[in-house]
C-alpha cells in the first residue's frame, strides 16, 4: 500500500525503515519454484526474450532423471551452456527494464554481460509480485526501486553457490576464490571454470539466506553506473525478431476485429450480419455486452486473419442505443468544470491561513488552466489473446498488471485465478494504457472468447483493435480544469496559494480506490500540488471530482501531467511579477530541498542559464525552467524556443538534469528523459481528444498528430550523481517539459498559454 | 492470383487482390517483423521495400507487388546498407518499445541507398513519415548519420 500511496505522491520516502525493499521470507525468496520456472508457461509460444527469434516450442521441466539446470530461485537460471538467463517480473515496454534487472543480477553474479539473456516471468504473485505494492504490477515508475535490492540480492545468493561448488571440488576455501565476467577461478592453484562447467554442481549447493550474502560495495561495481550494459532488447527490435503480442499466431487461433459501441454505455439494438458472413474466411459473427461498463459493447467478427476480420467487421450493419449512454460534448464538459471551479471543493490539503494571506496581497497572479483528454496511443494498437480450455484460460499479452488482470479475467470467467496463465510479451510502447485499471482490454478478449465458446467456437481468440479502436477506447488521461490564485507580499515573497482542480478521478471506482482516495480526494488529481516541495507559508488546494461513465486512466506521470504545467508555470509567473529571475526564484523557495536544488543548479549551469540566446533573424527566441519531482525522481529542464512571424513554434534544445538516485544503467535513463521529453512535447503542442455528443473525435494520427522526427529538439541529459536508493525514470521526464516550453514562450512573447494544447494560439 | 518474390523468396497469393501487402506478409507469409500501427500510411510502421523504394504496406494492395520484390527487415541484414543500418542502430541503443523501428530501419536503409551523405535536411524529408511515440527520434538521426560513416 506504501506504493499506491506514493504513486499519489502521497507517501514516504522509498528509503523510509517501514517499507523493506525486500519483505519475503527466505523461503519464498529463494527458493522459488526450482525447475518449475520455466514449466508453468504453456501454450505454443515462448514469451518475450531478450534473444527472441521466431517463437519457440513451449518449454518443459527438466526430466527427473537429467540434473536439473541451476535455478535455486525464480530469479535467475544458469544452464550448463553457459547461459545466464534473468526472469523479468516486469513488463518491458520499451522503458529499459529488461536491461536494468539484468544489470542487477549480473553484477552481484559477476557474470559477463554477454552471456546474459532476459525472459519475462508469468503472471505470479507468489514469486513476482512489486516488493512495493504487494501484487505484480510494472508501473508508477518502480521497477527499478523495487527490484534493486531484490535481483542484486538474488545474484549474490547464486554467486555464493557457484563459488561454494567450486570450491568444494577443487578443494580450496571458498575465501580464496574470484569470480569475474563469467570466470570462477582461484589463483593459488590455477584453477578456473565457466559458470556452465559448474552449474550442476552449485545447483546441489545449499540457498544462502538473501539477508546474509554480501552485497558489493558501489565502489566496486563493474556494470551498475557504467555503459557497459547495451539494451538486451536492441537486437532482437532491429532485426524483425521481436515478439509483440501482434505477432503471435497460435494454432487454430482465429483473429476477430470488433465494431465496437459508438460511445461508453451504447447497446446494441439491430445487427445485420448478413454481409460479413457471407465473406471468404469470416469464421463467425460475436455479439457481446459490456461487463460491468468496464468496456464498450461490441460485436467481433472472427475470421482466419486480420484483413478478413476487419472486411467483415466494415461490412456489419449496426443501430447502437446511446440513451444511457456517456453523451457529452466537450463544451458541455469545460461548462461542467467551470461550474464546480467556482464551489469550494474536497480540501487536498490546507496550511495557514489561506484567505488571509490573499486578502490584500501586494500583487497576485490569477490564472485558468485547461487541460484536455489524452490517448496513450502506442504505436502497438491494443490487442490481447485468450484461449478457453477445460484447464483454465491462457492469455497471451504485453500488461502492466499482471496479476490483477489474472484475478479479473479469473472472475468474469467464473475459475481461479491460478487457472488463468498470462504469457507477457514486449508491448509496443503503453504510456499506462496497458496499466488498466479495471483490465478493460484484457476482458473484453476474455468477453469475446467467452462469447464465442458459448456458440461452439473454441479456437484461440486473438483480438485485434485497429488504430481507430484504440483511439477511441476510453481510458484517457482526463481533463482536468485547474483555478490557481498566488500573491506576493511588498518584498517579493510568495505567501498564499489557492488552488482548485476539477475533473475525473482515475482511481475511483477501481480496485486502487481503496489505497488511492482519501477523504474523496485521489491522490492522483493532486499530486504535483498538493504535494508541492515549494516553501508556501497558506497553502490550499481542493478538488472537485466529477463522475462520468467513460472511463480515464493513468498517462504517463499520471497527475504531473497537469500539476507540474500549472505550479511550474504559475511560479515562473510569479517570479517575473515579483521581478525576480526564475531560478532565483525557485531557489529562494526550496531552500530546504537539497535534491531539487541540485537538478536545478544543474540544469541553470549546463543551460548557460542567464546568458543571452544567440539571435535568429526574423524569430523571437526564448529559454524557461521547470523543475519537478515525480515518483520520488528530481528532473529540471531548460528549453529554448524560437517563434517565427506567423507563430510557428520551434522548441530548439531541451537541456535536462535528473537525480534518480543510484544511476543503474546511465544511458538507459538519458534515453527515457529524451523520451519522456518528447512525449510529453507531443501532448502539449498537438494532443486533444474532444467529444461530439459522448463519441470521441479523433481516430488516428492525421487528427492526434504525433510528435515527429522535425519536431524533436536536441535534448542534452545530465546525472546528478548519487548514492541514494534508485528511483523510476520512465515517467519523470515528462511533467517538465510542457512548463518549460510554456515559460520559453512565454519569454520570447509575453505571452501564457494556459490551455493545452498549444495548438495555433501562437499564430492568432 | 499474385506472384511475387519477398526476401528473395518467391511467394504466391490465391485471395483478395485488394489486401495490404502488409496483411500478407504478416498473416499469410508469417514475417511479422513489419509492423501494423495504423492502417492509413500515418505512421510508416509497415514501411518495406518494392524494387528498393520505401513504400506503406498497409495501404498498398498485395496485386500491386506483382512480379515485384519485396524488402522486410527480416531481409535487411543481407545487404550491406541493411546491416550498416542495423549495427548503427544496436550502437547507439535506438530502439526503445521497438515497435516502429522495423518501419524506421526500413526508410533509414532506402535513404542511404540514394543518399551516401545525407544532411539533416535529407532525414527530415525521408523520416517524417515515421512516427515513434517513444521519441527515439534523436537517436536515429545519429545513427543514420553513424551508419553513412560507417559505409563511407
Amino acid at each position: 500500500m506504501g506504493i499506491l500511496n506514493r504513486i499519489a505522491g502521497n507517501g514516504p520516502a522509498p528509503s523510509a525503515p517501514s517499507e523493506p525493499l525486500v519483505n519475503l521470507s527466505r523461503r519464498g525468496f529463494l527458493q522459488g519454484s526450482g525447475g518449475l520456472v520455466v514449466g508453468v508457461f504453456l501454450g505454443g509460444v515462448a514469451g518475450c526474450s531478450s534473444k527472441d527469434a521466431a517463437p519457440a516450442p513451449a518449454p518443459t521441466p527438466a526430466p527427473a532423471a537429467a540434473p536439473p539446470p541451476i535455478e535455486p530461485t525464480a530469479f535467475i537460471r544458469i544452464g550448463t551452456d553457459n547461459q545466464v538467463t534473468v526472469i523479468s517480473k516486469h513488463l518491458e515496454m520499451g522503458q529499459g527494464t529488461f536491461t536494468g534487472l539484468a544489470t542487477l543480477a549480473a553484477e552481484e553474479l559477476d557474470a559477463d554481460w554477454s552471456q546474459v539473456t532476459v525472459e519475462a516471468a508469468p503472471a505470479d504473485n507468489s514469486k513476482y509480485a512489486n516488493t512495493l505494492m504487494g501484487v505484480q504490477v510494472t508501473g508508477g515508475s518502480t521497477a527499478m526501486a523495487n527490484s534493486h535490492d531484490q535481483m542484486r540480492r538474488a545474484g549474490a545468493a547464486i554467486r555464493s553457490m557457484l563459488v561454494g561448488a567450486a570450491a568444494a571440488e577443487w578443494q580450496v576455501p571458498a575465501g580464496e576464490i574470484t569470480v569475474s565476467k563469467g570466470v570462477v577461478s582461484h589463483a593459488a592453484s590455477g584453477k578456473t571454470a565457466t559458470f556452465g562447467q559448474l552449474a550442476e554442481a552449485a545447483a546441489k549447493q545449499p540457498v544462502p539466506s538473501p539477508t546474509a550474502v554480501k552485497l558489493k560495495d558501489p565502489k566496486d561495481f563493474v556494470l551498475i553506473g557504467t555503459l557497459g550494459t547495451p539494451r538486451k532488447d536492441s537486437k532482437a527490435k532491429t532485426d524483425g525478431t521481436a515478439m509483440f503480442t501482434q505477432d503471435v499466431k497460435l494454432d487454430g487461433q482465429l483473429v476477430a476485429v470488433v465494431a465496437h459501441a459508438p460511445s461508453f454505455g451504447a447497446t446494441l439494438k439491430k445487427v445485420d450480419d448478413s454481409k460479413a458472413k457471407a465473406i471468404a474466411g469470416v469464421t463467425a459473427v460475436i455479439p457481446f455486452e459490456s461487463y460491468n461498463g468496464i468496456f464498450r459493447a461490441g460485436v467481433a467478427v472472427l475470421a482466419k486473419n486480420t484483413w478478413v476480420a476487419k472486411q467483415g467487421r466494415d461490412a456489419l450493419v449496426l443501430e447502437w442505443d446511446e440513451s444511457k449512454a456517456f453523451q457529452l460534448s466537450s463544451a458541455d464538459i469545460l461548462k461542467e468544470f467551470k461550474e464546480l471551479a467556482a464551489k469550494p471543493g474536497a480540501v487536498a490539503i490546507k496550511r495557514g491561513d489561506v484567505a488571509a494571506a490573499l486578502k490584500e496581497p501586494a500583487k497576485q497572479v490569477v490564472a485558468e488552466y485547461e487541460f484536455p483528454y489524452l490517448a496513450h496511443a502506442p504505436m502497438e494498437p491494443l490487442n490481447c489473446i485468450v484461449t478457453i480450455s477445460d484447464s483454465g484460460c491462457d492469455i497471451v499479452n504485453g500488461e502492466q498488471m499482471h496479476t490483477p488482470d489474472q484475478g479479473s479475467v479469473a472472475a468474469l470467467l467464473g475459475i481461479k485465478p491460478e487457472q488463468v496463465r498470462i504469457k507477457q510479451m514486449y508491448a509496443g510502447g503503453s504510456f499506462g494504457r496497458r496499466a488498466s485499471s479495471k483490465s478493460d482490454y484484457v476482458l473484453e478478449a476474455a468477453q469475446i472468447a467467452k462469447a464465442a465458446a458459448t456458440q461452439g467456437v473454441k479456437a484461440p481468440i486473438k483480438m485485434v483493435w485497429t488504430r481507430e479502436d484504440d483511439m477511441r477506447g476510453g481510458y484517457y488521461r482526463p481533463a482536468m480544469f485547474h483555478s490557481v490564485r498566488a500573491g506576493l507580499d511588498a518584498g517579493g515573497k510568495l505567501t498564499g496559494w489557492q488552488q482548485r482542480t476539477v475533473g475525473q478521478s482515475i482511481a475511483k471506482g477501481t480496485p486502487f480506490e481503496a489505497f488511492m482516495v482519501k477523504d474523496g480526494v485521489d491522490g492522483t488529481s493532486v499530486e504535483g500540488s498538493a504535494d508541492t516541495r515549494y516553501d508556501i507559508p497558506n497553502l490550499q488546494v481542493e478538488l472537485h471530482t466529477i463522475e462520468y461513465s467513460m472511463p480515464v486512466l493513468w498517462w504517463r506521470s499520471v497527475g504531473h501531467t497537469h500539476t507540474a504545467y500549472v505550479m511550474e508555470t504559475m511560479i515562473d509567473e510569479l517570479a517575473q511579477t515579483a521581478g525576480q529571475d526564475p531560478v532565483a526564484f525557485r531557489r529562494g523557495l526550496l531552500e530546504k530541498h537539497p535534491r531539487h536544488l541540485g537538478v536545478l543548479n544543474l540544469v541553470a549551469e549546463k543551460s548557460g542559464w542567464g546568458t543571452p540566446l544567440p539571435a535568429v533573424a526574423g524569430k523571437k527566441r526564448g529559454r524557461g525552467i521547470a523543475v519537478h519531482e515525480s515518483f520520488n525522481t528530481y528532473v529540471a529542464e531548460v528549453a529554448e524556443v524560437s517563434i517565427d512571424a506567423d507563430g510557428t513554434l520551434t522548441v530548439d534544445r531541451v537541456v535536462c538534469a535528473v537525480d534518480c538516485g543510484l544511476a543503474i544503467n546511465p544511458d538507459v535513463i538519458k534515453a527515457q528523459m529524451e523520451g519522456g521529453i518528447g512525449f510529453g512535447l507531443a501532448a502539449i503542442l498537438h494532443s486533444e481528444i474532444t467529444f461530439e455528443k459522448g463519441r470521441p473525435v479523433q481516430g488516428n494520427f492525421d487528427s492526434y498528430p504525433p510528435l515527429r522526427l522535425t519536431e524533436m529538439p536536441k535534448i542534452d541529459v545530465h546525472l546528478v550523481a548519487s548514492a541514494e536508493p534508485p528511483t523510476g525514470v520512465g515517467e519523470p521526464g515528462t511533467p517538465p517539459i510542457g512548463p518549460a516550453v510554456a515559460n520559453a514562450v512565454a519569454a520570447a512573447t509575453g505571452k501564457r498559454i494556459r490551455k493545452l494544447p498549444f495548438g495555433d494560439q501562437l499564430s492568432a | 492470383m499474385t506472384d511475387l518474390t519477398i526476401n528473395g523468396v518467391k511467394q504466391h497469393h490465391d485471395g483478395d487482390p485488394n489486401m495490404p501487402l502488409l496483411w500478407f506478409i504478416r498473416d499469410e507469409v508469417g514475417m511479422t517483423g513489419t509492423k501494423f500501427g495504423c492502417g492509413v500510411a500515418q505512421c510508416g510502421a509497415c514501411t518495406v521495400h518494392l524494387d528498393g523504394q520505401p513504400i506503406r504496406s498497409c495501404v498498398t494492395p498485395v496485386s500491386v507487388a506483382a512480379g515485384k520484390s519485396i524488402t522486410t527487415i527480416e531481409g535487411a541484414a543481407s545487404d550491406k546498407v541493411g546491416a550498416a543500418v542495423q549495427a548503427s542502430w544496436r550502437k547507439l541503443d535506438v530502439v526503445q518499445c521497438g515497435y516502429c523501428q522495423s518501419g524506421q530501419i526500413m526508410s533509414a536503409v532506402a535513404l542511404l541507398k540514394k543518399n551516401k551523405k545525407p544532411s539533416d535536411a535529407d532525414i527530415d524529408t525521408a523520416m517524417n513519415g515515421n512516427v515513434c511515440r517513444c521519441a527515439t527520434y534523436a537517436r536515429i538521426r545519429a545513427a543514420i548519420h553513424d551508419a553513412a560513416a560507417s559505409l563511407a
